[in-house]
């Protein structure tokens, strides 16, 4: 894979297709919440607002046109999480999709975990594309016969039927969990995953559902002394001992669990220091983590606060080897984000296959790609204008000030109720999937 | 001054967001609440700085002792879920026991501490009164004046931190973990 966009070598970005309603009317239901491919790409799933999953399937590949890469349909739509109600607390446990993410695929059924603000689901996805016809004692339309009239006897065979894909829930992790749940991470064992919430990680098998192992802890004996919060944690790609949580505070803690059961003592703690030029009102909002990423490798850790997104060597803990400014010209603007509440969206990066570049959204339906080995940054924006199929997408750019130049945005027209959170990237290829608010974007790399 | 204005803009702002995140879907989010009273405490703190250094004549750096009030919005996280109260909205803690944690008796998983321990409200040496002291504690003329709140016998206007199944008034105000943000840091916000 090469660089992020541009010309010569680098990937030119192409709409490939879009999912979701056209209409601008959006139903708070439809709001994409999580994003994220299988481990093979092969599967792409999302959640929205309303508890729902559809995952997409890649259709196989075209044998006329093997440049053209095929295209995403829908392969399965399930209602994962319903809404609750707590009536100890009296509070309603929003059905809200948090967070999906897929397991290895081990046989033919693929399995994904889905969690809402409270409880964790496993998902089973089977196909079935043949029935057993043929019964004694049953018509082909269930309805018993009379043995009377059975005369003689033959064996039931399975015939070929139209694909039904189906969603079971295999197991329910439930009622680990006081606060909102903000991650999930699957273990590179494939038997264990860790959930998160504000102040507490809970390990589970994923066999046994009535009980867990609480190995994080950070909530404070006296409540009034609370000055942080986990905002998500994930598992190491390969060590099945070290996982990651980052904290409102803008600081990532690694930790080992084979150091003891409680891994409250962090082994390594990433944090850079505060630049003090910068400090204002909003400093301990815009240096809250929103996500972390392991990279494909393991080498690396990609954090993402509100301004920027930072690179860290895991053999470095006092400083990110590389930072990604993403929409620097939004400093001057804290107040304005922070009357609107965007100041507290959660933006989410992904890293591509080979770790070389790394994706985030911004507002205006933006999003950016920063090419590490290239050093050179591109922004794209998911728009039904750029939607013809095929097209191009141009690099866009915002005018932080002075003089606009033709083409340009300045900062007072971007759309701030057009935030895209939520991207991923195919393992392998150059494919991604950009969710908009209600809309998911799928976009690939120009075929030669 | 101008400084104090916005900065009161913003406490209002603050105390507006935190109100209405009690009505949400889904209940009080702690995070949020976490960072909504991380901003009301700086700007209380260059409120109460400004205020000082005019009235002195001379640039006084902010003292924790000086303010007696603190958004106390960690200590709602800590209360059941029994009454909701909604107090006068004052900077201190207006959030209600909504959020309450009381871990479930049938809690699955391995927890450090006790059900009993988590709702137990902390014994701490610097148990105080919940008045507020102090001159510079007392209610800052910009917010909205008081709305009615449900009292029950003397008791201070500030939030309850009500303990597991009880009705005991157990609220404890700790000596102040407050950082004040000196005045000589550029307040770049605007």
């Amino acid at each position: 894979m090469a660089g992020v966009g541009g010309g010569g070598n680098d990937v030119q970005w192409c709409f490939s297709q879009v999912k979701g309603a056209i209409d601008d009317d959006v139903a708070e239901a439809d709001i994409i919440s999580t994003v994220e491919f299988s481990h093979s790409g092969e599967l792409l799933a999302t959640g929205d607002k309303g508890g729902r999953v559809v995952i997409f399937q890649q259709a196989p590949e075209n044998k006329s046109q093997p440049q053209c890469r095929s295209e995403y349909n829908v392969y399965s739509t399930f209602q994962s999480h319903e809404p609750e109600f707590d009536y100890l607390k009296s509070l309603e446990i929003e059905e809200k999709i948090n967070k999906i993410r897929w397991l290895p695929q081990k046989n033919a059924a693929q399995f994904l975990l889905s969690t809402n603000d409270k409880t964790i689901k496993l998902w089973k996805i089977s196909e079935r594309d043949k029935r057993p016809e043929g019964y004694n004692l049953k018509e082909e339309d269930g309805r018993y016969r009379d043995p009377s009239t059975v005369t003689t006897l033959r064996v039931p065979v399975f015939r070929p039927m139209d694909l039904m894909v189906e969603a079971s829930p295999r197991r329910v992790f439930a009622n680990a969990h006081t606060y909102h749940i903000n991650s999930i991470s699957v273990n590179s064992d494939y038997e264990t995953y860790l959930s998160t919430d504000d102040l507490r990680i809970n390990l589970w098998h994923l066999e046994i559902t009535d009980r867990s192992f609480n190995i994080v802890d950070i909530k404070p004996a006296n409540m009034e002394e609370l000055t942080e919060v986990i905002t998500a944690a994930e598992f190491h790609p390969n060590q099945c001992n070290t996982f990651v949580y980052s904290s409102s505070k803008g600081t990532i803690r690694l930790c080992d669990m084979r150091a003891s059961a409680l891994c409250d003592k962090h082994s390594k703690l990433f944090e850079e220091p505060e630049d003090p030029s910068n400090r204002s009102f909003f400093s301990e909002i815009i240096s809250s983590i929103s996500d972390v990423k392991f990279s494909h490798s393991g080498r690396y850790l990609m954090t993402r606060d509100y301004l920027s997104v930072k690179i860290w060597d895991l053999n470095m803990e006092n400083r990110p080897v590389e930072t990604y400014q993403v929409h620097e010209y939004l400093r001057s603007k804290l107040c304005s984000l922070y009357e609107n509440d965007c100041i507290f969206d959660k933006f989410e990066c992904c890293w591509n296959g080979n770790d070389n570049v790394v994706m985030t959204g911004s507002y205006n339906n933006f999003f950016r790609m920063f090419d590490r080995a290239q050093r050179r940054d591109v922004t794209l924006e998911a728009s039904r204008e750029s939607s013809r199929p095929r097209s191009v997408l141009k690099p866009r750019k915002v005018c932080a000030g002075g003089k606009r130049k033709k083409d340009e945005i300045s900062v007072d027209s971007l759309d701030f109720n057009k935030k895209i959170l939520h991207t991923a990237w195919h393992p392998q290829d150059n494919i991604i999937a950009v969710a908009t608010t209600n809309n998911l974007y799928i976009f690939q790399d120009k075929p030669n | 001054m101008e400084v104090n204005t916005e900065v009161k803009r913003i406490i209002t702002l603050s105390l507006g967001k935190l109100y209405s995140s009690r009505s949400q879907r889904g209940g009080m989010k702690l995070h949020r609440s976490l960072l909504l009273s991380l901003v009301m405490r700086t700007a209380r703190d260059i409120y109460h700085s400004a205020r000082l250094a005019s009235e002195s004549g001379e640039w006084q750096p902010a003292t924790a002792q000086s303010v007696q009030e603190q958004p106390a919005t960690e200590e709602q996280m800590d209360t059941s879920g029994a009454q909701v109260e909604t107090s006068a909205p004052q900077l201190t803690s207006p959030l209600d026991s909504q959020l309450s944690e009381v871990e479930k008796p049938g809690h699955p998983s391995y927890a450090r501490s006790t059900e009993d321990e988590e709702n137990r409200s902390p014994a701490s040496p610097g148990c105080q009164s919940r008045k507020r002291r102090g001159k510079a504690s007392a209610e800052p003329d910009f917010l909205p004046s008081k709305k009615a709140r449900m009292e029950t016998g003397g008791e201070s206007p500030a939030i309850r931190c009500v303990g597991l199944r009880s009705s005991n008034v157990n609220s404890c105000r700790v000596g102040d973990t407050l950082t004040s943000v000196p005045v000589s840091l550029a307040i770049a916000a605007f």
